[in-house]
């Protein structure tokens, strides 16, 4: 049965990049790409999200879902097979936290540590070191947040993993070295090497250009 | 049965612990509720609420967790019982989930900012605050039913109570004026219908005191002006 799917992205954003993963993990293969040019939005992404006019925005029977986190818990009550949330609801409280945690606290302060005034930086550096011991206690000895699969919270890292380095090299600031951060060096590998991360994942090259071109002065 | 202990840690005066109170109350679930002093906050806060030391946290069974709106959704998968809080339908599920964020995260923060503040940050967070709840009585008026989450309180309704309780209390203490009756009436009714439901019209913080606790805080955080 085709149903009807279509998923407006961006190459270089970490919140598309999530849906791409969690429709693969699912085994979802056949829908159609919409790639946005956010300085020039198409009318298509402006009448589906009108709110914020952002990206990503999965569009289900002419149903349009906004917002990375809400679209992933979509994904996972639409499709079945492939659990990217926990079924106990503790766990699913805790994966929900830790998840809003990335990015209600944890991406604000890498971008005021890269990108942010200078004379804040050592300011903000700390706190993101503060954030990452935080992350780096709560995987334990765990292969993924998840457990021994890619799960919610996971997905929801994806920007510690290509963007974090990305900006650390376009910003000459160093965040989440192996020494201060071996568990999560360690899980940041694995779940890049996994293939339905690998193949989703922009050139890094690319990225760390455009991530310059669009934070740096 | 076997008992469950819930417990929950809270503030008097916070829009956020309010709405999980209002949940495990909707529901009819036995609780202790645990006044925390913010400003003042105890060990045993930090304890169980490390990462942002907030309120509100529940505690069920020795299982802490935080964040209101992760709260919410704990309690209605845990409880199974009447009102069920979230939709059944997955996309009506993913709405209700989208409105709550734009209005906690723009509603909620632009009106508490224009109230503490002055001159043209004010003007600027007033504007902002006025702009989104266009866009929410948009939503209200495409709503038919009695409240937001059917013939009973839902996720939104309780996500966005604080629109029919503080909004008004914030208004008051800010001179000034976002939810205008004439301009937003299905939202003033909306308000109205959720403040007369036996449950909440109970757990209402008191206005007057509200107003106190309200002008101390704009005048700790604004500054003189």
């Amino acid at each position: 049965m085709a149903e009807e799917l279509s998923l407006l992205g961006m190459w270089a954003s970490p919140f598309s990049c999530r849906v791409k993963i969690a429709l693969k993990l699912k085994g979802v293969v056949q829908y159609k790409y919409i790639e946005e040019d956010l300085f020039n939005k198409s009318p298509l992404l402006l009448k589906y999200n009108p709110i914020n006019e952002k990206v990503p925005v999965l569009v289900h029977h002419g149903n349009p879902l906004l917002e990375s986190l809400v679209i992933l818990e979509y994904i996972d009550e639409t499709w079945q097979g492939y659990p990217i949330f926990p079924k106990d609801p503790y766990e699913r409280a805790v994966a929900r936290f830790w998840a809003k945690f990335i990015d209600d606290k944890l991406l604000p302060a890498i971008r005021r540590a890269c990108w942010g005034e200078e004379k804040g930086r050592d300011k903000a550096v700390e706190e993101v070191t503060k954030l990452l011991q935080l992350l780096e206690k709560e995987i334990k000895e765990k292969r993924f947040f998840g457990g021994e699969t890619i799960g919610l919270v996971d997905i929801v890292a994806d920007v510690l993993c290509l963007w974090l380095r990305s900006f650390e090299e376009g910003s000459g600031v160093e965040l989440m070295t192996r020494e201060k951060f071996p568990k999560l060096s360690k899980w940041s590998h694995e779940f890049v090497s996994t293939s339905a991360v690998k193949e989703n994942l922009p050139p890094k090259d690319e990225l760390t250009v455009f991530l310059k071109n669009l934070f740096g002065s | 049965m076997v008992s469950q202990e819930v417990k929950l840690l809270g503030f008097w005066a916070s829009p956020f612990s309010i709405r999980v109170e209002w949940a495990l109350k909707l529901k009819g679930v036995d609780f202790e509720y645990i006044e925390e002093d913010i400003f003042n906050k105890s060990s045993r806060l930090l304890e169980l609420n490390p990462v942002h030391k907030k309120v509100p946290v529940l505690v069920h069974d020795g299982k802490v967790m935080a964040e209101s709106f992760i709260l919410l959704e704990y309690i209605d998968e845990t409880w199974k019982q009447d009102p069920l809080l979230l939709p059944q339908d997955a996309y009506e599920r993913s709405k209700a989930r989208f409105w709550a964020r734009v209005a906690e995260e723009k509603l909620l923060e632009a009106s508490f900012t224009a109230m503490v503040s002055h001159g043209e940050n004010k003007e600027k967070a007033l504007k902002s605050a006025i702009e989104v709840a266009e866009k929410i009585e948009e939503e209200m008026k495409g709503n038919e039913k009695k409240f937001l989450g059917g013939e009973s309180i839902g996720y939104l309704d309780l996500a966005m109570g604080w629109i029919a309780h503080w909004l008004p209390i914030w208004e008051e203490v800010g001179s000034m004026q976002i939810v205008d009756p004439s301009q937003f009436p299905a939202t003033t009714a909306w308000s109205k219908r959720f403040l007369d439901h036996p449950v909440i019209k109970q757990n209402l913080p008191p206005r007057d005191k509200m107003l106190v606790y309200f002008h101390e805080r704009k005048k700790i955080l604004g500054g003189s002006g």
